[in-house]
Protein backbone atom coordinates (compact mmCIF):
# COMPACT_ATOMS: atom_id res chain seq x y z
CA UNK A 1 0.00 0.00 0.00
CA UNK A 2 1.36 3.27 -0.84
CA UNK A 3 1.08 5.38 2.05
CA UNK A 4 1.79 9.30 2.42
CA UNK A 5 1.52 10.59 6.28
CA UNK A 6 2.10 14.23 7.08
CA UNK A 7 4.35 15.70 9.57
CA UNK A 8 4.27 18.52 11.77
CA UNK A 9 7.14 20.00 12.65
CA UNK A 10 6.54 22.08 16.05
CA UNK A 11 8.03 23.70 19.24
CA UNK A 12 9.28 21.51 21.50
CA UNK A 13 6.26 20.85 24.11
CA UNK A 14 8.62 21.49 27.60
CA UNK A 15 9.73 25.56 26.71
CA UNK A 16 7.83 28.13 27.31
CA UNK A 17 6.02 29.75 24.57
CA UNK A 18 5.18 33.32 24.90
CA UNK A 19 4.04 36.11 22.07
CA UNK A 20 5.95 38.08 20.35
CA UNK A 21 6.05 41.93 21.02
CA UNK A 22 3.70 42.90 18.54
CA UNK A 23 1.15 39.41 19.98
CA UNK A 24 0.45 38.71 16.43
CA UNK A 25 2.57 35.41 16.88
CA UNK A 26 4.98 33.83 18.95
CA UNK A 27 8.70 34.84 19.66
CA UNK A 28 10.69 32.32 17.50
CA UNK A 29 13.83 33.29 19.30
CA UNK A 30 15.49 30.46 21.01
CA UNK A 31 13.11 27.40 20.69
CA UNK A 32 13.38 24.32 19.76
CA UNK A 33 11.51 21.76 17.43
CA UNK A 34 10.13 18.40 17.61
CA UNK A 35 7.65 15.65 15.46
CA UNK A 36 3.77 16.51 16.35
CA UNK A 37 3.40 14.16 18.87
CA UNK A 38 0.24 12.50 17.37
CA UNK A 39 2.23 12.40 14.22
CA UNK A 40 4.73 10.52 15.39
CA UNK A 41 2.23 7.44 15.93
CA UNK A 42 0.59 8.61 12.31
CA UNK A 43 4.23 7.57 11.04
CA UNK A 44 4.60 4.89 13.29
CA UNK A 45 0.92 3.31 11.79
CA UNK A 46 2.06 4.02 8.15
CA UNK A 47 5.46 1.94 8.62
CA UNK A 48 3.36 -0.80 10.00
CA UNK A 49 1.38 -1.54 7.70
CA UNK A 50 3.77 -1.09 5.20
CA UNK A 51 5.96 -3.99 7.00
CA UNK A 52 2.45 -6.27 6.68
CA UNK A 53 1.49 -5.21 3.57
CA UNK A 54 4.49 -3.98 1.95
CA UNK A 55 4.23 -0.81 -0.02
CA UNK A 56 6.14 2.43 0.15
CA UNK A 57 5.47 5.32 2.89
CA UNK A 58 6.21 8.73 1.88
CA UNK A 59 6.53 11.60 4.31
CA UNK A 60 5.37 15.24 3.69
CA UNK A 61 5.91 18.49 5.48
CA UNK A 62 4.97 22.04 4.87
CA UNK A 63 6.94 24.85 6.40
CA UNK A 64 10.32 26.70 6.59
CA UNK A 65 14.12 24.39 5.58
CA UNK A 66 14.03 23.46 9.50
CA UNK A 67 11.21 20.92 9.32
CA UNK A 68 13.63 18.86 6.71
CA UNK A 69 14.57 17.58 10.17
CA UNK A 70 11.51 15.65 10.67
CA UNK A 71 11.18 14.61 7.56
CA UNK A 72 15.33 13.17 8.25
CA UNK A 73 14.00 11.38 11.42
CA UNK A 74 11.12 9.72 9.68
CA UNK A 75 13.24 8.70 6.51
CA UNK A 76 15.88 7.23 9.72
CA UNK A 77 12.83 5.45 10.80
CA UNK A 78 11.97 3.87 7.93
CA UNK A 79 10.11 6.00 5.22
CA UNK A 80 11.13 5.41 1.83
CA UNK A 81 11.07 9.36 0.71
CA UNK A 82 9.96 12.55 1.59
CA UNK A 83 8.80 15.81 0.21
CA UNK A 84 9.13 19.33 2.13
CA UNK A 85 6.55 21.69 0.89
CA UNK A 86 8.78 24.96 1.68
CA UNK A 87 6.97 27.67 2.82
CA UNK A 88 7.49 30.69 4.91
CA UNK A 89 6.70 33.42 7.29
CA UNK A 90 2.53 33.74 7.95
CA UNK A 91 1.52 31.33 5.81
CA UNK A 92 3.49 28.48 7.09
CA UNK A 93 2.10 28.91 10.92
CA UNK A 94 -0.52 26.94 10.38
CA UNK A 95 -3.30 29.48 11.69
CA UNK A 96 -6.01 28.93 9.21
CA UNK A 97 -5.48 24.72 8.55
CA UNK A 98 -7.05 25.41 5.27
CA UNK A 99 -4.20 26.44 3.62
CA UNK A 100 -2.34 23.75 4.77
CA UNK A 101 -4.64 21.49 3.86
CA UNK A 102 -4.28 22.92 0.22
CA UNK A 103 -0.57 22.39 -0.18
CA UNK A 104 -0.86 18.71 0.86
CA UNK A 105 -3.34 17.97 -1.54
CA UNK A 106 -0.72 19.22 -4.27
CA UNK A 107 1.18 16.74 -2.78
CA UNK A 108 -1.67 13.81 -2.47
CA UNK A 109 -2.72 14.49 -5.98
CA UNK A 110 0.99 14.10 -7.50
CA UNK A 111 1.45 10.79 -5.82
CA UNK A 112 -1.97 9.45 -5.67
CA UNK A 113 -1.73 7.37 -2.56
CA UNK A 114 -4.18 4.90 -1.31
CA UNK A 115 -4.07 6.23 2.18
CA UNK A 116 -3.33 9.25 3.89
CA UNK A 117 -2.37 9.37 7.69
CA UNK A 118 -2.24 12.99 9.37
CA UNK A 119 -2.27 13.36 13.18
CA UNK A 120 -5.02 14.15 14.49
CA UNK A 121 -4.04 17.47 16.37
CA UNK A 122 -1.11 19.75 15.79
CA UNK A 123 0.03 20.52 19.59
CA UNK A 124 1.31 24.63 18.35
CA UNK A 125 -1.82 25.74 16.48
CA UNK A 126 -4.10 22.94 17.25
CA UNK A 127 -6.75 23.36 14.68
CA UNK A 128 -7.60 19.20 14.66
CA UNK A 129 -8.56 20.35 11.26
CA UNK A 130 -6.03 19.53 8.16
CA UNK A 131 -7.03 16.17 7.58
CA UNK A 132 -10.52 16.18 7.73
CA UNK A 133 -10.53 19.67 4.84
CA UNK A 134 -7.60 18.02 2.98
CA UNK A 135 -10.22 15.03 2.88
CA UNK A 136 -13.12 16.89 1.14
CA UNK A 137 -11.03 18.39 -0.87
CA UNK A 138 -9.97 15.35 -2.40
CA UNK A 139 -13.30 13.82 -2.33
CA UNK A 140 -12.08 11.23 -0.50
CA UNK A 141 -13.88 9.87 2.94
CA UNK A 142 -12.13 9.98 6.34
CA UNK A 143 -12.18 8.92 9.77
CA UNK A 144 -11.08 11.21 12.43
CA UNK A 145 -9.38 10.17 15.78
CA UNK A 146 -8.14 6.49 14.85
CA UNK A 147 -6.29 3.92 17.17
CA UNK A 148 -6.10 0.89 14.67
CA UNK A 149 -6.12 0.42 11.33
CA UNK A 150 -7.08 -3.12 9.27
CA UNK A 151 -6.78 -2.78 5.58
CA UNK A 152 -8.32 -5.35 3.14
CA UNK A 153 -9.02 -5.49 -0.23
CA UNK A 154 -10.21 -1.49 -1.34
CA UNK A 155 -10.75 -0.97 1.87
CA UNK A 156 -10.15 -0.39 5.50
CA UNK A 157 -11.44 -0.75 8.85
CA UNK A 158 -10.43 1.67 11.17
CA UNK A 159 -11.08 1.83 15.51
CA UNK A 160 -12.25 5.23 16.44
CA UNK A 161 -11.98 6.82 19.83
CA UNK A 162 -15.44 8.12 20.89
CA UNK A 163 -15.82 10.90 23.93
CA UNK A 164 -15.31 9.15 27.68
CA UNK A 165 -14.45 5.79 26.97
CA UNK A 166 -16.20 4.47 23.93
CA UNK A 167 -14.84 3.24 20.78
CA UNK A 168 -16.47 2.28 17.33
CA UNK A 169 -15.68 0.38 14.22
CA UNK A 170 -16.07 2.19 10.65
CA UNK A 171 -15.19 0.80 7.62
CA UNK A 172 -14.42 3.10 4.54
CA UNK A 173 -13.20 2.70 1.13
CA UNK A 174 -9.73 3.60 -0.50
CA UNK A 175 -8.48 6.04 -0.86
CA UNK A 176 -9.39 7.03 2.32
CA UNK A 177 -7.65 9.95 5.11
CA UNK A 178 -7.35 9.14 8.44
CA UNK A 179 -6.28 11.23 11.17
CA UNK A 180 -4.75 8.91 13.75
CA UNK A 181 -4.86 9.58 17.76
CA UNK A 182 -2.20 9.18 20.03
CA UNK A 183 -1.00 5.94 21.72
CA UNK A 184 -2.22 3.85 18.82
CA UNK A 185 1.10 1.54 19.15
CA UNK A 186 4.50 1.89 20.79
CA UNK A 187 6.92 4.36 18.93
CA UNK A 188 10.04 2.96 17.22
CA UNK A 189 13.14 4.60 17.68
CA UNK A 190 15.58 5.15 14.88
CA UNK A 191 18.72 2.70 15.04
CA UNK A 192 21.98 3.72 13.98
CA UNK A 193 21.90 2.01 10.59
CA UNK A 194 18.15 3.69 9.98
CA UNK A 195 20.04 7.23 10.65
CA UNK A 196 22.90 6.37 8.18
CA UNK A 197 20.35 4.99 5.34
CA UNK A 198 18.63 8.30 5.55
CA UNK A 199 21.49 10.14 4.79
CA UNK A 200 20.68 8.25 1.00
CA UNK A 201 16.98 8.48 0.86
CA UNK A 202 16.16 11.87 -1.07
CA UNK A 203 14.16 14.69 0.28
CA UNK A 204 12.27 16.78 -2.53
CA UNK A 205 11.59 20.29 -2.39
CA UNK A 206 8.71 22.10 -3.75
CA UNK A 207 7.84 25.64 -3.75
CA UNK A 208 4.19 26.33 -2.17
CA UNK A 209 2.58 28.19 -4.78
CA UNK A 210 1.08 31.43 -3.89
CA UNK A 211 -2.92 31.25 -4.88
CA UNK A 212 -3.06 28.12 -2.33
CA UNK A 213 -1.86 30.39 0.91
CA UNK A 214 -5.21 32.40 1.28
CA UNK A 215 -6.09 32.35 4.60
CA UNK A 216 -10.03 32.94 5.36
CA UNK A 217 -9.76 32.37 9.42
CA UNK A 218 -6.85 35.03 10.88
CA UNK A 219 -5.10 35.13 13.85
CA UNK A 220 -5.93 38.64 15.15
CA UNK A 221 -3.89 38.10 18.44
CA UNK A 222 -2.57 36.28 21.32
CA UNK A 223 -3.73 36.56 24.49
CA UNK A 224 -2.74 35.44 27.94
CA UNK A 225 -5.09 32.73 29.41
CA UNK A 226 -7.46 34.49 32.15
CA UNK A 227 -7.02 32.94 35.06
CA UNK A 228 -10.50 31.06 36.36
CA UNK A 229 -9.85 30.28 39.90
CA UNK A 230 -8.49 32.50 42.97
CA UNK A 231 -4.85 30.71 42.50
CA UNK A 232 -3.09 31.09 45.95
CA UNK A 233 0.79 30.38 45.21
CA UNK A 234 2.40 28.58 48.12
CA UNK A 235 6.17 30.25 48.17
CA UNK A 236 9.07 28.54 49.83
CA UNK A 237 11.39 25.58 50.41
CA UNK A 238 9.64 21.93 49.46
CA UNK A 239 9.11 21.38 53.04
CA UNK A 240 7.42 25.07 53.68
CA UNK A 241 5.66 24.69 50.33
CA UNK A 242 4.20 21.05 52.31
CA UNK A 243 3.36 22.56 55.78
CA UNK A 244 1.37 25.12 54.05
CA UNK A 245 -0.54 23.05 51.55
CA UNK A 246 -1.82 20.04 54.27
CA UNK A 247 -2.54 23.12 56.33
CA UNK A 248 -5.08 25.00 54.32
CA UNK A 249 -5.98 21.62 53.05
CA UNK A 250 -7.23 20.88 56.35
CA UNK A 251 -8.08 24.14 57.79
CA UNK A 252 -8.89 26.56 54.55
CA UNK A 253 -10.61 23.94 52.10
CA UNK A 254 -11.42 21.00 54.72
CA UNK A 255 -10.94 18.37 52.05
CA UNK A 256 -8.98 15.98 54.43
CA UNK B 1 -32.53 39.58 10.13
CA UNK B 2 -29.52 37.66 9.52
CA UNK B 3 -29.59 33.96 10.85
CA UNK B 4 -27.39 32.04 12.87
CA UNK B 5 -28.35 28.30 12.76
CA UNK B 6 -27.34 26.15 15.50
CA UNK B 7 -26.45 22.38 14.94
CA UNK B 8 -27.69 19.84 17.87
CA UNK B 9 -26.21 16.69 18.65
CA UNK B 10 -28.49 13.69 19.63
CA UNK B 11 -26.90 11.27 22.18
CA UNK B 12 -29.52 8.24 23.28
CA UNK B 13 -33.15 8.96 23.33
CA UNK B 14 -32.07 12.85 23.95
CA UNK B 15 -29.57 15.27 23.05
CA UNK B 16 -25.47 15.82 23.81
CA UNK B 17 -25.34 17.90 26.64
CA UNK B 18 -22.99 20.45 25.05
CA UNK B 19 -25.94 21.00 22.65
CA UNK B 20 -27.31 23.10 24.92
CA UNK B 21 -24.32 24.92 25.80
CA UNK B 22 -23.86 25.45 21.87
CA UNK B 23 -26.95 26.93 21.47
CA UNK B 24 -26.74 29.33 24.37
CA UNK B 25 -23.35 30.50 22.39
CA UNK B 26 -25.61 30.75 19.56
CA UNK B 27 -28.32 33.11 21.37
CA UNK B 28 -25.26 35.72 22.49
CA UNK B 29 -23.78 35.55 19.16
CA UNK B 30 -27.37 36.49 18.06
CA UNK B 31 -27.70 39.02 20.54
CA UNK B 32 -24.61 40.17 19.55
CA UNK B 33 -25.25 40.83 16.12
CA UNK B 34 -29.11 41.09 15.88
CA UNK B 35 -29.57 37.95 14.19
CA UNK B 36 -32.03 35.04 15.31
CA UNK B 37 -31.43 31.74 16.12
CA UNK B 38 -33.32 28.71 14.04
CA UNK B 39 -32.34 25.64 15.57
CA UNK B 40 -31.45 22.44 13.61
CA UNK B 41 -32.09 19.40 15.31
CA UNK B 42 -31.48 15.59 13.39
CA UNK B 43 -34.40 13.60 14.87
CA UNK B 44 -37.48 13.41 14.61
CA UNK B 45 -39.74 16.28 15.04
CA UNK B 46 -41.13 15.03 18.22
CA UNK B 47 -37.45 14.89 19.47
CA UNK B 48 -36.40 18.15 17.82
CA UNK B 49 -39.77 20.17 19.46
CA UNK B 50 -37.86 20.27 22.77
CA UNK B 51 -35.95 23.13 21.24
CA UNK B 52 -39.44 24.89 20.26
CA UNK B 53 -39.61 26.63 24.27
CA UNK B 54 -36.29 27.86 23.56
CA UNK B 55 -35.98 31.60 22.87
CA UNK B 56 -35.73 30.70 18.58
CA UNK B 57 -37.31 31.40 15.92
CA UNK B 58 -37.22 28.33 14.40
CA UNK B 59 -36.61 24.48 14.67
CA UNK B 60 -35.72 22.18 11.88
CA UNK B 61 -36.13 18.40 12.23
CA UNK B 62 -33.56 17.02 10.28
CA UNK B 63 -35.24 13.39 9.32
CA UNK B 64 -33.54 10.59 7.39
CA UNK B 65 -32.62 7.10 8.67
CA UNK B 66 -28.95 7.76 7.29
CA UNK B 67 -28.94 10.08 10.19
CA UNK B 68 -29.27 7.55 12.68
CA UNK B 69 -25.82 5.32 13.28
CA UNK B 70 -23.23 8.32 12.88
CA UNK B 71 -21.25 8.67 9.53
CA UNK B 72 -19.25 11.80 8.54
CA UNK B 73 -20.92 11.78 4.62
CA UNK B 74 -24.72 11.79 5.89
CA UNK B 75 -24.10 14.87 7.72
CA UNK B 76 -22.08 16.95 6.09
CA UNK B 77 -24.61 16.13 3.03
CA UNK B 78 -27.46 16.23 4.84
CA UNK B 79 -26.28 19.75 6.61
CA UNK B 80 -25.02 20.98 3.32
CA UNK B 81 -28.94 20.97 1.57
CA UNK B 82 -30.08 22.57 5.07
CA UNK B 83 -27.33 25.79 5.19
CA UNK B 84 -28.40 26.31 0.99
CA UNK B 85 -31.91 26.84 1.90
CA UNK B 86 -31.80 28.90 5.25
CA UNK B 87 -28.59 30.64 3.81
CA UNK B 88 -27.41 31.29 8.00
CA UNK B 89 -24.72 34.20 8.46
CA UNK B 90 -23.19 31.46 10.91
CA UNK B 91 -23.71 28.04 11.84
CA UNK B 92 -22.72 27.54 15.15
CA UNK B 93 -22.11 23.81 16.82
CA UNK B 94 -20.99 22.01 20.06
CA UNK B 95 -17.40 21.31 19.81
CA UNK B 96 -17.95 17.47 20.26
CA UNK B 97 -16.00 14.35 19.19
CA UNK B 98 -18.04 14.28 16.26
CA UNK B 99 -18.00 17.70 15.29
CA UNK B 100 -14.44 17.54 15.30
CA UNK B 101 -15.17 14.46 12.32
CA UNK B 102 -17.55 16.39 10.05
CA UNK B 103 -17.75 19.76 10.68
CA UNK B 104 -14.36 20.92 9.17
CA UNK B 105 -15.09 19.03 5.91
CA UNK B 106 -19.36 20.56 6.13
CA UNK B 107 -17.15 23.90 6.21
CA UNK B 108 -14.19 22.68 3.26
CA UNK B 109 -17.47 22.19 1.21
CA UNK B 110 -18.18 25.66 1.34
CA UNK B 111 -14.78 27.15 0.73
CA UNK B 112 -14.72 28.57 4.58
CA UNK B 113 -12.87 27.44 7.71
CA UNK B 114 -13.91 26.08 10.79
CA UNK B 115 -13.47 28.09 14.02
CA UNK B 116 -13.22 24.95 16.32
CA UNK B 117 -12.90 24.44 20.10
CA UNK B 118 -13.90 28.36 20.74
CA UNK B 119 -14.13 29.12 24.20
CA UNK B 120 -16.10 32.27 23.62
CA UNK B 121 -16.36 35.55 21.82
CA UNK B 122 -15.92 39.58 22.17
CA UNK B 123 -17.39 42.00 19.88
CA UNK B 124 -14.62 44.15 18.26
CA UNK B 125 -14.95 47.12 15.81
CA UNK B 126 -18.89 45.60 14.96
CA UNK B 127 -17.63 41.81 14.15
CA UNK B 128 -16.64 39.18 17.13
CA UNK B 129 -13.51 38.12 17.81
CA UNK B 130 -13.27 34.39 18.26
CA UNK B 131 -11.00 32.36 21.19
CA UNK B 132 -9.57 29.23 21.55
CA UNK B 133 -6.71 27.58 23.62
CA UNK B 134 -3.48 27.49 21.50
CA UNK B 135 0.17 25.94 22.24
CA UNK B 136 -1.19 23.40 24.79
CA UNK B 137 -3.05 25.86 26.71
CA UNK B 138 -0.28 28.56 27.03
CA UNK B 139 -1.81 30.98 24.91
CA UNK B 140 -5.13 32.31 23.78
CA UNK B 141 -5.52 32.58 19.93
CA UNK B 142 -8.31 35.45 18.90
CA UNK B 143 -9.43 34.90 15.61
CA UNK B 144 -11.24 36.81 12.96
CA UNK B 145 -13.11 35.58 9.68
CA UNK B 146 -11.98 36.86 6.26
CA UNK B 147 -14.76 35.01 4.65
CA UNK B 148 -18.64 36.38 4.15
CA UNK B 149 -21.09 33.92 5.73
CA UNK B 150 -22.05 31.68 6.39
CA UNK B 151 -19.31 30.97 9.13
CA UNK B 152 -18.63 28.36 10.83
CA UNK B 153 -17.91 27.72 15.19
CA UNK B 154 -17.89 25.10 17.15
CA UNK B 155 -17.88 26.05 20.78
CA UNK B 156 -15.78 23.89 23.44
CA UNK B 157 -17.50 22.41 26.68
CA UNK B 158 -17.94 24.58 29.27
CA UNK B 159 -17.55 27.80 27.30
CA UNK B 160 -21.08 29.32 27.91
CA UNK B 161 -23.58 28.17 30.54
CA UNK B 162 -26.37 25.49 29.27
CA UNK B 163 -29.29 27.64 27.61
CA UNK B 164 -32.95 27.14 29.52
CA UNK B 165 -35.89 26.89 27.67
CA UNK B 166 -37.77 30.53 27.82
CA UNK B 167 -41.27 29.36 27.42
CA UNK B 168 -41.33 30.16 23.80
CA UNK B 169 -43.32 28.00 21.06
CA UNK B 170 -41.44 28.59 18.07
CA UNK B 171 -42.88 26.37 14.59
CA UNK B 172 -41.21 22.74 13.94
CA UNK B 173 -40.18 22.06 10.35
CA UNK B 174 -39.71 19.22 9.35
CA UNK B 175 -36.97 18.75 6.44
CA UNK B 176 -36.15 15.72 4.72
CA UNK B 177 -32.52 15.78 2.66
CA UNK B 178 -32.14 13.96 -0.13
CA UNK B 179 -29.51 11.72 0.85
CA UNK B 180 -28.12 8.85 -1.68
CA UNK B 181 -26.94 5.43 0.28
CA UNK B 182 -24.43 4.37 -1.83
CA UNK B 183 -22.39 8.29 -1.33
CA UNK B 184 -22.39 7.61 2.01
CA UNK B 185 -18.67 5.79 2.29
CA UNK B 186 -18.33 5.23 5.51
CA UNK B 187 -20.13 1.97 7.47
CA UNK B 188 -19.95 2.78 10.91
CA UNK B 189 -20.70 -0.30 13.59
CA UNK B 190 -22.44 0.08 16.89
CA UNK B 191 -20.23 1.70 19.60
CA UNK B 192 -19.01 -0.17 22.50
CA UNK B 193 -16.19 0.11 25.38
CA UNK B 194 -13.57 -1.87 26.07
CA UNK B 195 -13.68 -3.94 28.84
CA UNK B 196 -16.06 -3.18 31.95
CA UNK B 197 -14.51 -0.70 34.04
CA UNK B 198 -13.10 -1.76 37.21
CA UNK B 199 -12.99 1.78 39.08
CA UNK B 200 -15.12 4.44 38.79
CA UNK B 201 -13.37 7.49 39.41
CA UNK B 202 -16.42 9.59 39.11
CA UNK B 203 -17.51 8.75 42.33
CA UNK B 204 -14.03 9.06 44.52
CA UNK B 205 -13.74 11.89 46.82
CA UNK B 206 -10.16 12.80 46.85
CA UNK B 207 -7.87 11.89 42.94
CA UNK B 208 -4.31 12.26 42.74
CA UNK B 209 -3.42 12.83 38.86
CA UNK B 210 0.11 11.91 37.27
CA UNK B 211 0.83 13.33 34.28
CA UNK B 212 4.05 13.66 31.90
CA UNK B 213 6.30 15.17 34.53
CA UNK B 214 6.59 11.69 36.81
CA UNK B 215 8.98 10.95 33.52
CA UNK B 216 9.17 6.96 34.47
CA UNK B 217 7.02 4.57 35.15
CA UNK B 218 8.77 3.90 37.94
CA UNK B 219 8.44 6.85 39.68
CA UNK B 220 4.90 6.46 39.92
CA UNK B 221 5.38 4.67 43.30
CA UNK B 222 5.92 8.10 44.32
CA UNK B 223 2.10 9.16 43.01
CA UNK B 224 0.35 6.06 44.80
CA UNK B 225 2.57 6.71 48.07
CA UNK B 226 0.69 10.76 47.79
CA UNK B 227 -2.34 9.07 46.86
CA UNK B 228 -2.76 6.43 49.94
CA UNK B 229 -1.43 8.94 52.51
CA UNK B 230 -4.10 11.57 51.37
CA UNK B 231 -6.77 7.79 50.86
CA UNK B 232 -7.32 9.13 47.09
CA UNK B 233 -7.66 7.20 43.64
CA UNK B 234 -4.93 7.27 41.16
CA UNK B 235 -6.00 9.14 37.92
CA UNK B 236 -3.52 10.09 35.21
CA UNK B 237 -3.60 12.34 31.80
CA UNK B 238 -3.07 10.52 28.42
CA UNK B 239 0.22 10.56 27.72
CA UNK B 240 0.49 8.35 30.88
CA UNK B 241 -2.09 5.94 29.69
CA UNK B 242 -0.58 5.77 26.49
CA UNK B 243 2.33 4.39 27.26
CA UNK B 244 0.55 2.21 29.52
CA UNK B 245 2.33 2.80 32.67
CA UNK B 246 -1.45 3.13 34.14
CA UNK B 247 -4.95 1.49 32.71
CA UNK B 248 -6.88 3.55 29.89
CA UNK B 249 -9.86 3.50 32.60
CA UNK B 250 -7.79 5.85 35.01
CA UNK B 251 -7.42 8.31 32.18
CA UNK B 252 -9.13 11.29 33.38
CA UNK B 253 -10.51 13.78 29.88
CA UNK B 254 -12.30 14.31 26.98
CA UNK B 255 -11.48 10.87 25.90
CA UNK B 256 -11.55 9.15 29.57
CA UNK B 257 -13.77 9.73 32.26
CA UNK B 258 -15.07 13.05 33.59
CA UNK B 259 -14.29 13.52 37.98
CA UNK B 260 -15.42 16.27 40.27
CA UNK B 261 -13.85 15.00 43.39
CA UNK B 262 -13.41 17.18 46.86
CA UNK B 263 -9.85 17.36 46.25
CA UNK B 264 -7.64 16.73 42.98
CA UNK B 265 -3.81 16.81 42.91
CA UNK B 266 -2.50 17.48 39.77
CA UNK B 267 1.23 16.26 39.61
CA UNK B 268 3.37 17.42 36.59
CA UNK B 269 0.15 17.99 34.70
CA UNK B 270 0.67 20.81 31.98
CA UNK B 271 -3.39 21.49 31.60
CA UNK B 272 -4.39 20.51 27.96
CA UNK B 273 -8.39 21.93 27.28
CA UNK B 274 -8.80 18.06 26.97
CA UNK B 275 -7.53 17.40 30.11
CA UNK B 276 -9.44 19.65 31.78
CA UNK B 277 -12.42 19.19 30.72
CA UNK B 278 -12.69 16.41 32.42
CA UNK B 279 -11.79 17.60 36.03
CA UNK B 280 -12.33 21.16 36.22
CA UNK B 281 -15.65 20.81 38.38
CA UNK B 282 -13.98 19.69 41.13
CA UNK B 283 -13.90 21.20 44.58
CA UNK B 284 -10.24 21.97 45.15
CA UNK B 285 -7.86 21.61 43.25
CA UNK B 286 -4.10 21.95 44.03
CA UNK B 287 -1.36 21.97 40.96
CA UNK B 288 2.39 21.23 41.29
CA UNK B 289 4.14 21.84 38.37
CA UNK B 290 7.77 23.33 37.93
CA UNK B 291 6.51 25.69 34.94
CA UNK B 292 4.85 28.62 36.57
CA UNK B 293 3.44 29.32 33.66
CA UNK B 294 1.41 26.16 33.11
CA UNK B 295 -1.90 26.44 32.26
CA UNK B 296 -3.30 24.09 34.89
CA UNK B 297 -2.29 27.22 37.37
CA UNK B 298 -5.48 28.71 36.08
CA UNK B 299 -7.57 26.38 37.05
CA UNK B 300 -5.86 25.60 40.29
CA UNK B 301 -7.25 26.56 44.27
CA UNK B 302 -3.92 26.10 45.53
CA UNK B 303 -0.22 26.34 43.15
CA UNK B 304 3.16 25.23 43.78
CA UNK B 305 5.90 25.47 41.58
CA UNK B 306 8.79 23.64 41.76
CA UNK B 307 10.39 20.07 41.49
CA UNK B 308 7.45 17.30 41.81
CA UNK B 309 10.35 15.17 42.98
CA UNK B 310 10.71 17.56 45.81
CA UNK B 311 8.01 18.85 46.73
CA UNK B 312 5.78 15.15 46.68
CA UNK B 313 8.12 13.72 49.44
CA UNK B 314 7.50 16.47 51.57
CA UNK B 315 3.82 16.56 51.38
CA UNK B 316 3.77 12.69 52.09
CA UNK B 317 5.67 13.84 55.22
CA UNK B 318 3.85 16.33 56.45
CA UNK B 319 0.71 14.49 56.08
CA UNK B 320 2.25 11.50 58.18
CA UNK B 321 3.48 13.66 60.90
CA UNK B 322 -0.31 14.70 61.16
CA UNK B 323 -1.35 10.90 61.13
CA UNK B 324 1.21 10.22 63.84
C1 LIG C 1 -9.07 14.76 20.85
C2 LIG C 1 -8.09 14.73 21.98
C3 LIG C 1 -8.45 14.05 23.13
C4 LIG C 1 -7.61 14.05 24.23
N1 LIG C 1 -8.04 13.45 25.36
C5 LIG C 1 -7.33 13.59 26.49
C6 LIG C 1 -7.81 13.08 27.73
O1 LIG C 1 -8.89 12.48 27.83
N2 LIG C 1 -7.04 13.27 28.83
C7 LIG C 1 -5.84 13.93 28.79
O2 LIG C 1 -5.19 14.09 29.84
N3 LIG C 1 -5.34 14.39 27.62
C8 LIG C 1 -6.06 14.24 26.47
N4 LIG C 1 -5.53 14.71 25.29
C9 LIG C 1 -4.12 15.16 25.25
C10 LIG C 1 -3.92 16.58 25.73
O3 LIG C 1 -4.08 17.47 24.66
C11 LIG C 1 -2.48 16.76 26.28
O4 LIG C 1 -1.55 16.40 25.30
C12 LIG C 1 -2.22 15.95 27.54
O5 LIG C 1 -3.25 16.16 28.50
C13 LIG C 1 -0.88 16.34 28.13
O6 LIG C 1 -0.58 15.54 29.25
P1 LIG C 1 0.41 16.05 30.38
O7 LIG C 1 -0.11 17.32 30.95
O8 LIG C 1 0.61 14.92 31.32
O9 LIG C 1 1.78 16.25 29.60
P2 LIG C 1 2.56 17.56 29.18
O10 LIG C 1 1.68 18.49 28.45
O11 LIG C 1 3.80 17.10 28.54
O12 LIG C 1 2.90 18.26 30.57
C14 LIG C 1 3.85 17.79 31.48
C15 LIG C 1 3.97 18.84 32.57
O13 LIG C 1 4.84 18.37 33.59
C16 LIG C 1 5.62 19.44 34.05
N5 LIG C 1 6.85 18.86 34.64
C17 LIG C 1 7.84 18.19 34.01
N6 LIG C 1 8.74 17.77 34.87
C18 LIG C 1 8.35 18.18 36.10
C19 LIG C 1 8.89 18.06 37.42
N7 LIG C 1 10.03 17.41 37.65
N8 LIG C 1 8.21 18.61 38.43
C20 LIG C 1 7.04 19.28 38.21
N9 LIG C 1 6.49 19.41 36.99
C21 LIG C 1 7.15 18.87 35.96
C22 LIG C 1 5.89 20.29 32.84
O14 LIG C 1 6.17 21.63 33.23
C23 LIG C 1 4.56 20.16 32.08
O15 LIG C 1 3.67 21.21 32.42
C24 LIG C 1 -6.35 14.70 24.17
C25 LIG C 1 -5.97 15.36 23.00
C26 LIG C 1 -6.83 15.39 21.92
C27 LIG C 1 -6.41 16.15 20.71
N1 LIG D 1 2.76 22.17 8.20
C1 LIG D 1 2.34 20.90 8.15
N2 LIG D 1 3.04 19.97 7.44
C2 LIG D 1 2.63 18.68 7.41
N3 LIG D 1 1.54 18.22 8.03
C3 LIG D 1 0.81 19.10 8.74
C4 LIG D 1 1.17 20.48 8.84
N4 LIG D 1 0.24 21.09 9.61
C5 LIG D 1 -0.64 20.14 9.98
N5 LIG D 1 -0.30 18.95 9.47
C6 LIG D 1 -0.96 17.64 9.66
O1 LIG D 1 -2.31 17.87 10.06
C7 LIG D 1 -2.52 17.36 11.38
C8 LIG D 1 -3.52 18.21 12.12
O2 LIG D 1 -3.02 19.53 12.26
P1 LIG D 1 -3.96 20.72 12.76
O3 LIG D 1 -5.15 20.75 11.88
O4 LIG D 1 -3.08 21.93 12.66
O5 LIG D 1 -4.30 20.41 14.18
C9 LIG D 1 -1.14 17.30 12.00
O6 LIG D 1 -1.12 16.34 13.04
C10 LIG D 1 -0.28 16.90 10.81
O7 LIG D 1 -0.37 15.50 10.54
Amino acid sequence: MKILVALKQVPARDLPVVADSARTWIDESGLTYEMNEPDAYALEAALRLKEAEGGEVIAVSCGPERVQAVLREALAKGADRAIHIAVDGEAARGTDPSATARLLEMAAREEQPELILTGLQSDDTGSGQTGVILAARLGWPHATLVVAIEPSAGEVRVKRELEAGWFQHVTLPLPAVLTVQSGISRLRYATLMGIKKAKTKEIRRVEAPAEALAAGLRLKQLAEPRRQRETQFLEGSPAEQAAQLVEKLRFEARVL
Amino acid sequence: MSRILAVMEPAGAGWHRMSFEALAGALELARATGSEVTVCAPGSAQAAGEFASFDVSEVVALEHEALGAYAADAWVEALLQVIRGRQPEWVVLPHTYQTRDFAPALAARMDRTLMGDSTGFAMEDGAPVFERPMFQGKLVGRFVFETPGPNFVSFQAGAFRAAQAAGGSAPVHVFRPVLDGAAIRQRPEAPFREAAQAVDLSAAERIVAVGRGIQEEANLELARELASALGAELAASRPICDNGWLPMERQVGSSGQTVAPKLYVALGISGAIQHIVGMKGSGCIVAINRDPKAPIFEIADYALVGDLFEITPAIIEELRKGAG
